[in-house]
């Protein structure tokens, strides 16, 4: 089997499956006891925020724990604007691109509802966010949070942050970066107020969220007061498994530029070879701009759904954005936001140390199964202008 | 909030263009309406594609554009919700013209109107 779907989970590394080992030895007790078990479970609380912060370049005090990465983004985003909510002055205005991950456009629809104006900056055909609009946006009346991913998880286009973050900056509007896609595997951009991140997309053990707010940032829990250290998210945390992503943290993004390079020349490879092994596909994204591992393709005519199954049973797993795929029915909004085709829609998404025998393998199948899968759906007799 | 097709310059884009003048045409009471600009004429053909799900409703457009002479409209009914991207973008990768999207309101769906370029 052949895994290519790091984008939705990295492996988890070596680092990581040790220190969530010695988590569960020493890190079972309640941190803020003043007990000696306590006060060794806090010990470890701050080691594992310290080393998180190291990578984020930002300061310890400022990291909190997670249960995920979309925990963190709705904490993130829900505390800005509660923190900035006024009976004198309103709900506030959001604004934020229209490929960001669903957990950003559910909280802004969740803040909505609750008298919040959000505006949703579009993007061009490579997925790159319109920067005059989104900056023109920034401008409007009590603009309390601006949300910008680092790099989009679907077709793996950079997006342009810095330049985003000195809009905010001029604009004295409080930026939330969410880097869930790119943290540990790419160096990671300046400016931002708030960041969000998800350990399992960096080699760490499931269930654990980084958010990080600078301490000029206002910021005010949206849930209910919790006993807890006011840098945590509520209730007891997963010492273990925090642990774990930190450890996991440190090495990956250690290891970053080797990979980046290893897995760059792999998903070039592919972005290169798939136009000519495989009539009518389109491939999305920007095509220098990206990160390493992520390469999305769509087969025009073929149902992305069947292509997953048969590319899972040739033994290649993969993901994808079509709508016949989704839980919802819809098609991927990223896609749709493009102007994209979004049917027969494939994502490949490169472990670490993916070796140049499975993308060579893979490469070999798919024409195959793409032939084989357009012939029983009645393709229309290819060709036509391109 | 709806993200989906909100802003984009690939939407944007997709209504320009209004090609060639139509010649007039009378208007059959099933067309769209066309508000400040130009009638196109009536379809050549039309595909029912409402109730086929993605990407059926491509591949009957595909299949069947060539039924219409170079220049001629086709319409294509459809309610997947992929269709509402994939129609416009398939023309764009193809080099057709999509001349109007409409919906049908009060039933979901939508009625977009392709003319054939070569």
């Amino acid at each position: 089997m052949v895994y290519f779907d790091a984008a939705s989970a990295e492996p988890m590394v070596p680092e990581a499956a040790r220190a969530l080992l010695a988590g569960l030895e020493d890190g079972w007790a309640d941190p803020v006891r003043l007990h000696r078990e306590g006060r060794r479970a806090r010990l470890l609380l701050d080691q594992a925020r310290e080393r998180v912060a190291a990578v984020l370049s930002c300061r310890a005090d400022e990291v909190t724990f997670t249960a995920s990465g979309t925990e963190a983004v709705h904490l993130g985003v829900l505390g800005v604007v509660e923190a900035r909510r006024s009976a004198a002055r309103g709900a506030g205005h959001v604004v934020v691109s229209a490929v960001e991950h669903s957990s950003v456009l559910n909280a802004g629809a969740h803040a909505e509802r609750g008298g919040t104006a959000v505006t949703v900056a579009g993007v061009g055909a490579d997925g790159r966010v319109d920067m005059a609009a989104f900056a023109a946006a920034l401008r409007r009346e009590r603009t309390v949070l601006a949300c910008l991913q680092s790099v989009n998880q679907e077709v793996g286009t950079v997006q342009p942050v810095e330049e985003i973050a000195a809009e905010c900056e001029a604009a004295g509007v409080p930026l939330l970066v969410d880097a869930a896609a790119s943290a540990g595997r790419m160096a990671l951009p300046g400016g931002w107020s708030l960041l969000a991140a998800s350990g399992h997309k960096w080699g760490g053990p499931p269930g654990v969220g980084v958010l990080a707010i600078r301490r000029r940032v206002r910021w005010r829990s949206p849930l209910p007061a919790d006993e807890w250290p006011a840098q945590s998210a509520p209730g007891f945390p997963n010492l273990p498994a925090i642990m774990g992503a930190a450890a996991a943290l440190e090495a990956f993004d250690a290891g970053r530029d080797a990979a980046d390079a290893a897995l760059r020349r792999l998903t070039s490879q592919i972005r290169e070879r798939l136009p000519k092994i495989v009539p009518d596909v389109v491939v999305h994204g920007d095509p220098v701009l990206r990160a390493p591992h992520i390469v999305a393709f769509s087969c025009l005519y073929l149902d992305g759904e069947a292509l997953v199954t048969e590319l899972d049973k040739a033994g290649f797993s993969v993901s994808s954005g079509s709508a016949c795929a989704s839980e919802t029915g819809q098609p991927s909004h990223v896609l749709a936001a493009m102007g994209a085709v979004t049917h027969g829609n494939v994502r490949v998404s490169l472990p670490r140390g993916t070796a140049q025998e499975s993308v060579t393998a893979f490469l070999a199948a798919l024409p195959g199964i793409v032939g084989r899968l357009r012939e029983a759906m009645g393709q229309p007799a290819a060709g036509g202008r391109r | 909030m709806s993200p989906r097709r909100r802003g984009t310059r690939a939407a944007a884009q997709e209504a320009g263009g209004a090609g060639p003048a139509p010649e007039a045409a009378p208007r059959p009471p099933q067309a769209p309406s066309h508000a400040g600009r130009p009638e196109p004429e009536p379809p050549a053909a039309r595909i029912d594609a409402l109730g086929r799900k993605c990407p059926l409703p491509i591949i009957m457009l595909a299949g069947q554009i060539g039924s219409v002479p170079v220049g001629g409209l086709i319409q294509v009914l459809a309610d997947d919700p992929a269709a509402r991207t994939d129609v416009p973008a398939w023309c764009g990768l193809k080099a057709h013209q999509l001349v109007a999207v409409t919906e049908l309101a009060p039933r979901p769906g939508w009625a977009f109107l392709v003319r054939r370029c070569y």
